[in-house]
């Protein structure tokens, strides 16, 4: 089975700008969505209080809200996680032993509605903590992209780094502006996810660049976007590929693997939809625009000219 | 070959994980001691004579005793059983224990451990507040100065502390460098200058100071903790420093938070005391008076022991205890400050060979309901942790000698951890009950398998023999990094097992990357081991680029992120590794097996 018996020949360079206006839309979108509704962050980055739930039968959110505001605590934020009997607390952060005593005196309140409740977990976490966990989030992200960026410099010329770097960039946004979106949950494992993606929307990348620098060579007499062309086609099958099978798997992830891993999974989904786009769209393209050439090459290397012909 | 002999070695480190955990019985001493090879019999003799069945009890590395049981009515009678038998002598932690045979856990082979969000328990992080702490030693250096000026007779109108210094005025400003030489002659280290003001001195701790008091500050904390953490009976506590000011606490197992945030925030103290000699202890606890000017306390054996009533030192002046060697003897040395060290100098005097107590006392506050109110009392325990004969006249260091070598560490370490200490703050507490913990580890592993057994299809239909290939080598991959998980006793946690499952999607790339390379070569018109050959050897530069990338991501994921966001970091990394091994050696290695026999090949199912 093949799904490209013969290497297509998609003329992906021809329409570049079309994508780009595509691409600028996107992210302008993410950004203005960012701006306009932000993020629905977790309490690992706003510091807060969680507490999940497990009534067994059909959980009352009226009667648990009421029973928290009667405890003082009608700040607290009642929605239903998962499963219709799954309950999850939310409450602002608190300072130092009050926080804990703030969680003790909600999961009284949650008991109070049905005393066979179990609590499956209980989160508290100071705003000091949770900003520098921003930080550090933030951080891990600036250094992922200047390191990456600095590697893809040492194996390739810069136009191909400045490629790579644009694309890797494009992912986050359209992933970040998902979240606002859809405000789903935006915690440490998506900001984790979203370093995955960074890395792996490199990869496919790296690998239509690694073609493209061996096309560069065998392809003397071609155009520039002949050559881009020629080695996005050429990588077409193995990009599909490899994004069907990690796609496979995400979404098993996303469908088994249960609440605590779906903000997670979603991010990883997006990102390696919109990483494989980006890889074949904005990289190539933006390298090509930056003017890239066989003397961009030079000197070449003799061994590997002979070895790429057929 | 090579690849072979890796398989195989990673499928036993693999293999304690195909077990399971079976519940278990941690028993602990609460001395720290280890456990005789006698006392397994004797607890094997007990559980037998009230029909308890159990599946083997055996001592571990650090002279813990562990007992295995089918299920978890008879792990809970056994607690139940030993804590009545033997009232107070153990710490009891119910866990669980690997199922796998004697002699795959006697090889030191262990399954994978697993983080707290896969099986249940309460993490929490103290932060200690280190200005505090330091602001602590400024404050015992204050009165270090007055004394010093004092002796020195320097009159003197002022001396405050102030942040990391201590100001003095002088009273005479020409008896100014006097003062000066008579503070360097005390402490050497310090920083001292003339101030700007006329008779001003100001005495500076050094940034040297300050991080050892900082340092000391977490280290005593976290000693603290462990001391406490040991009654709490949890089994495979982790306590460890995150960062400058922070201790993060792993407790797995543990449920009641409220339980734990008392226990753990218990407020230390020491007190060094005369033996009363000239009464009989035993008298006195029969009778339960205590003759005047004595009290009655217990050492850590439950013997009773008279002390005076007069307090030659408090923990407040410890500066620090450490163990050691003492003419190859074990030993723990002991440092007071100043006016601890004036006080021990005349009781030493007047008293050699005499014996001297050290009485350790733990304070914890407790809210509890009173007739309706809310009221906070104080509880104490307090128990005689030293006896020593004074041997010799000191002041402000001496040592404590006559221990074996665990009795003095743990004698250092309850000293330390009654010194002074800096307050702790929680800034975060998760709890993650044992059923969500069930669950994580269910959903996670229900996500691999049926991602995992898609993609082999997939990847068979595709590929055929190829894609095969492919799937005995994602298996190996599996295979190899939960080896690794295991070897290294990295904590698997539930972001963990989704970067499995993603690296299983990730590492059919690098096959794929082959395969697309040698079908090219097929259709170039090669032969098809010259389109194996030429598949591997052109795909390497791209594979290697790819992951390198991906490395880097991991690499600081691992760097910037805590708790189980590592676990995802450390799968990460270690399965790039095992994919880039396995698809170029292993993938070529197999390859090699199927197609190597025949040799003259046609085509190649791919």
């Amino acid at each position: 089975m093949e799904i490209f018996r013969k290497t297509t020949r998609i003329r992906f360079m021809e329409q570049r700008r079309v994508w780009y206006a595509f691409s600028a839309l996107i992210i302008l979108g993410s950004i203005v969505l960012v701006a306009v509704r932000g993020l629905n962050f977790g309490i690992d980055f706003t510091g807060g209080i969680v507490i999940e739930a497990g009534y067994s039968r059909p959980a009352d959110l009226e009667a648990t809200r009421s029973a928290l505001a009667a405890a003082g605590l009608g700040a607290a934020q009642v929605q239903r996680f998962g499963t219709a009997n799954d309950v999850l607390v939310r409450l602002p952060p608190a300072e130092g032993r009050e926080s804990l005593d703030l969680t003790n005196r909600a999961t009284e309140a949650i008991r109070s509605v049905d005393p066979s409740v179990e609590i499956r977990r209980t989160e508290a976490i100071g705003p000091q903590v949770g900003r520098e966990l921003a930080e550090k989030g933030a951080t891990a992200l600036l250094m992922t992209l200047l390191f990456i960026g600095l590697y893809v410099v040492m194996r390739f010329q810069w136009k191909f780094s400045v490629g790579a770097t644009l694309a890797a960039l494009h992912d986050p946004f359209v992933v970040v502006g998902f979240f606002s979106l859809t405000q789903m949950t935006f915690d440490l494992p998506v900001l984790s996810a979203i370093l995955a993606v960074i890395g792996y929307s490199l990869n496919d990348t790296v690998v239509v660049f690694d073609r493209v620098r061996e096309r560069l060579l065998s392809m003397r007499k071609a155009t520039s976007i002949e050559v881009m062309n020629t080695a996005i086609n050429e990588t077409l099958s193995r990009t599909l590929m490899t994004s069907g099978t990690t796609s496979i798997v995400v979404v098993s992830l996303l469908v088994l693997g249960g609440e605590a891993l779906t903000g997670f999974a979603t991010a990883l989904l997006v990102g390696i939809v919109v990483g494989t786009y980006s890889s074949i769209y904005v990289a190539g393209a933006a390298a090509l625009d930056l003017g890239l050439s066989q003397r961009d090459l030079m000197p070449p290397e003799k061994k590997q000219e002979v070895d790429a012909l057929p | 070959m090579t690849v072979l002999a890796v398989v195989l070695v990673s499928i036993v480190l693999a293999l304690p994980n195909v077990f399971g955990e079976t519940a278990a019985l941690q028993l602990s001493r609460k001395d720290r001691a280890a456990f005789a090879e006698a006392s397994v019999q004797e607890l094997e003799q007990l559980l037998e004579r009230e029909r308890i069945a159990y599946e083997d009890a055996y001592l571990d590395a650090d002279g813990r005793l562990w007992i295995r049981f089918g299920d978890v009515e008879r792990q809970i009678e056994a607690r139940d059983l030993i804590a009545r038998e033997y009232e107070g002598q153990f710490a009891i932690a119910t866990t669980f224990a690997p199922r796998a045979p004697r002699w795959l856990t006697g090889l030191g082979l262990k399954p994978m451990s697993l983080g707290l969000d896969l099986r249940g328990g309460i993490y929490l992080v103290y932060e200690v507040d280190v200005e505090g702490a330091v602001a602590q030693l400024t404050q015992v250096l204050e009165r270090d100065l007055r004394k010093v000026l004092r002796d020195a007779r320097i009159p003197y109108d002022e001396v405050a502390a102030a942040g990391p210094a201590v100001r003095l005025i002088i009273k005479d400003p020409a008896q100014t460098s006097g003062a000066v030489d008579a503070v360097r002659k005390f402490d050497p280290q310090l920083a001292v200058r003339q101030g700007d003001l006329p008779g001003q001195v100001v005495v500076e701790l050094t940034p040297d100071q300050i991080r050892q008091r900082q340092d000391f500050a977490i280290q005593q904390n976290i000693t603290a903790l462990n001391n406490r953490v040991n009654a709490l009976g949890v089994a495979e506590p982790v306590i460890q420093r995150q960062g400058l000011n922070r201790i993060a606490v792993q407790l797995p197992g543990i449920q009641d938070a409220a339980e734990v945030v008392r226990v753990l925030g218990k407020v230390a103290t020491l007190e060094f005391r005369l033996v009363d000699q000239a009464n009989s202890p035993l008298e006195a606890k029969r009778t339960g008076r205590a003759p005047l000017g004595t009290r009655l306390y217990d050492d850590r054996q439950g013997n009773p022991v008279l002390l005076k009533r007069e307090v030659i030192a408090t923990g407040e002046q410890l500066i620090d205890a450490t163990s050691t060697l003492s003419q190859g003897e074990p030993a723990v040395d002991v440092v007071l400050d100043g006016r601890g060290g004036e006080e021990m100098l005349r009781t030493t005097r007047e008293n050699l060979g005499k014996p001297m107590a050290v009485v350790f006392i733990e304070r914890e506050r407790e809210l509890v309901e009173r007739d309706g109110r809310k009221v906070v009392i104080d509880r104490s325990s307090e128990e005689v942790i030293s006896v020593a004969t004074i041997r010799g006249i000191f002041s402000n260091r001496f040592q404590i000698t006559g221990l074996t070598a665990s009795e003095g560490q743990e004698l250092a370490r309850l000293l330390r951890a009654g010194a002074l200490a800096a307050p702790l703050y929680i800034v975060e507490q998760r709890l993650i009950g044992p059923s969500l913990g069930r669950d994580n580890i269910e959903r996670g592993f229900r996500a691999l398998v049926i991602g995992m057994l898609i993609t082999f299809v997939f990847m068979a239909l595709y590929y055929r023999v190829f894609g095969l290939v492919a799937d005995v080598i994602l298996v190996t991959n599996v295979v190899l990094i939960t080896a690794l998980l295991s070897l290294f006793g990295a904590a698997l946690t539930l972001p963990g097992i989704a970067g499995i499952v993603l690296t299983v999607g990730m590492a059919v790339d690098a096959n794929i990357l082959i395969y697309e390379r040698i079908r090219e070569e097929v259709r170039n018109g090669n032969s098809p081991w010259a389109a194996i050959h030429g598949g591997f050897e052109h795909a390497l530069s791209a594979i290697i680029d790819a992951n390198v990338t991906t490395l880097i991501a991991a690499v600081m994921l691992f760097a910037f992120g805590t708790g189980p966001i590592r676990g995802f970091a450390v799968v990460l990394f270690l399965g790039i590794l095992t994919s880039l091994f396995t698809a170029l050696m292993g993938s070529r290695a197999l390859i090699q097996l199927v197609y190597g026999r025949r040799r003259r090949l046609e085509r190649l199912a791919i």
